[in-house]
């Protein structure tokens, strides 16, 4: 049944990210829990792709993985050609907000990895990556004196910041409410055409993938497998009532056997 | 609004003072009712404390204490706090470590008052040492639960970032904890005050501890013992509430729980 999944990235861009055979399993209470069962991916550079999933199947591991956070019990993911031995400034984790640093103020928090740089280009890059995501004004506050949607854009312009190739977003705006969540994405979205960088992005909701992504990988329930691929073929800016949209969003409904009625 | 605030301010301070003067009542008919010759009056002691203020061995006294604390303490935070961070950094090392600090932090520093004389002989250098003794352990134990309190998101960040070893320590550990150190180091100040005043009771002739002591031993001057009492009392509440002001340094408020 795996062998019908397209796991090739769009053969007109080059491969930036081939994870072969990853498998993953946990030891609970002394016995061995598969997470991850034989996952293969391959990312194409500058695409945006979904991990979509049921919750517990696995996609945080996956991403931590690929992170170079955790090592798969076998498999590996290599990046442009190089095998993944850690994690790596030139990519670049977000986690739910929280990742920020209390301690910091917005602008310690995005002038965080750019140590290495002198002190005019660090401040350079931070009054522009504050003007990016929208938060001129802020930059003496605390983390603290910032709203959720706000910490959020703030780790995402910290990660921008050290101009990463590669950034991993796990469920970003999944502590958000429904409106921040959506104007988010548009910020995301208008991000990556800027910026280009290849993208995978966690999450559990349908319509969030249907929207960002140019591939959605959809995966089982544990041990997580991907299941399949869905190309969304839709240009940017989507138009989420066009029959296309609504089209694939029921394949995706189908695929991960959802009914369309409460 | 206005009203209702000021209503509250006013308050704040009322009541406490109302609960000090009830309790200044009932010690003050204590003593009249008991007819007592040997306890004092607040009003004796209020006559021994000024008697005090117009003596220069209180101040001595004062001062003496307040350098034994900042010396002991001092070196405990400049001890414990790197090897707090260390332990809690190497959990392997502090495995090894724990059991005998366990053992050794139960000991009330007053049963080394012996020990410190057999060391030190009488004098400074021994009430410094039971100080040290009792601000040391409360810091370490912060230090290694500070760190190993620090969400491994955070740690992961400093990672991804590309810090170092060392660089991780210092700008994402070390932050991260520092609320429960400052709390850790809060704590041990106000041991360090407890044990100074017992340290200076056996250990050495000044300081408040021996004031209050000798006040006793040189014709039982007990305004005074109670005099000295309040005075101690007084100067730790300053400490404290000295050191709660670091609390409030913005990048360490978070950590705290009135914190916006
Ligand atoms: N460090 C760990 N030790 C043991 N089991 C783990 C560990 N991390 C994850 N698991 C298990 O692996 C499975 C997959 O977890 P994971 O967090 O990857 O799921 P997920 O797809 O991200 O779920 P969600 O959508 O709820 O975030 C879960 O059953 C979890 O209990
Ligand atoms: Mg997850």
């Amino acid at each position: 049944m795996e062998s019908t999944v397209a796991i090739t990235a769009t053969p007109t861009v080059e491969t930036k990210l081939r994870a072969e055979h990853i498998s993953m399993s946990f030891t609970r209470d002394g016995e061995s829990m598969p997470v991850l069962e034989d996952i293969n991916l391959e990312v194409g550079n500058g695409e945006f792709l979904c991990l979509l999933g049921p919750s517990g199947c696995g996609k945080s591991t996956l991403l931590s993985i690929i992170a170079g956070f955790l090592s798969p019990t076998s498999g590996e993911v290599k990046i442009d050609g190089e095998i993944v031995r850690g994690p790596d400034p030139r990519r670049i984790f977000v986690f739910q907000e929280r990742g920020v640093f209390p301690w910091l103020t917005v602008e310690g928090n995005i002038g965080f990895g750019l140590f290495k740089l002198t002190r005019a280009e660090r401040d350079r890059r931070i009054a522009h990556y504050i003007k990016m995501v929208g938060l001129e004004g802020f930059g003496k506050s605390y983390p603290s004196e910032l709203s959720g949607g706000m910490k959020q854009r703030l780790e995402v312009a910290r990660a921008l910041a050290v101009n990463p190739d590669m950034l991993f977003l796990d469920e970003p705006f999944g502590a958000l409410d429904s409106i921040t969540r959506l104007i988010m994405r548009g910020e995301l979205l208008r991000i990556w055409e800027a910026e280009r960088k290849t993208i995978i992005f966690v999450t559990h909701d349908i319509d969030e993938a249907v929207q960002l992504a140019d591939r959605v990988a959809v995966m089982s329930a544990r041990p997580g497998r991907i299941q399949e691929i869905v190309n969304i073929d839709i240009p940017h800016p989507r138009d989420i009532n066009s029959a296309r949209y609504l089209e694939l969003r029921t394949g995706i409904f189908n695929q991960i056997g959802l009914a369309h009625h409460l | 609004m206005t009203t209702l605030a000021e209503s509250r301010n006013w308050e704040k301070f009322f009541w406490p003072i109302a609960v000090a003067a009830v309790l200044l009542v009932l010690w003050h008919y204590s003593v009249v009712w008991t007819a007592t010759k040997i306890f004092p009056s607040p009003l004796d002691v209020e006559r021994g404390l000024i008697g005090l203020f117009h003596k220069n061995v209180l101040w001595n006294d004062i001062a003496d204490s307040l350098r034994r604390v900042a010396l002991g303490f001092g070196a405990a935070a400049i001890l414990g706090i790197p090897i707090g961070l260390v332990l809690g950094w190497y959990p392997a090392i502090d495995q090894v470590v724990n059991p005998t600090m366990q053992l050794l932090r139960p000991i009330s520093p007053i049963a080394w008052i012996p020990v410190a004389i057999i060391f030190f002989g009488v004098g400074d250098k021994a009430a410094v040492f039971l100080i040290f003794l009792a601000a040391f352990f409360p810091i370490v134990v912060a230090c290694v639960d500070g760190v190993s309190n620090v969400p491994s998101v955070f740690r992961r960040a400093g990672r991804n970032f590309g810090l170092t070893a060392a660089q991780l320590l210092a700008r994402v550990v070390f932050p991260a904890a520092l609320p429960q150190i400052i709390i850790g180091l809060r704590i041990a100040l106000g041991i360090s005050w407890l044990v100074v005043v017992a340290a200076e009771m056996i250990a050495v002739d000044s300081g408040l501890g021996y004031l209050v002591i000798d006040s006793r031993n040189s014709g039982k001057h007990y305004d005074l013992v109670v005099a000295a009492m309040l005075i101690i009392g007084v100067i730790g509440l300053l400490l404290d509430s000295g050191f709660r002001r670091l609390e409030k340094i913005k990048s360490v408020r978070w950590g705290f729980r009135d914190a916006s």
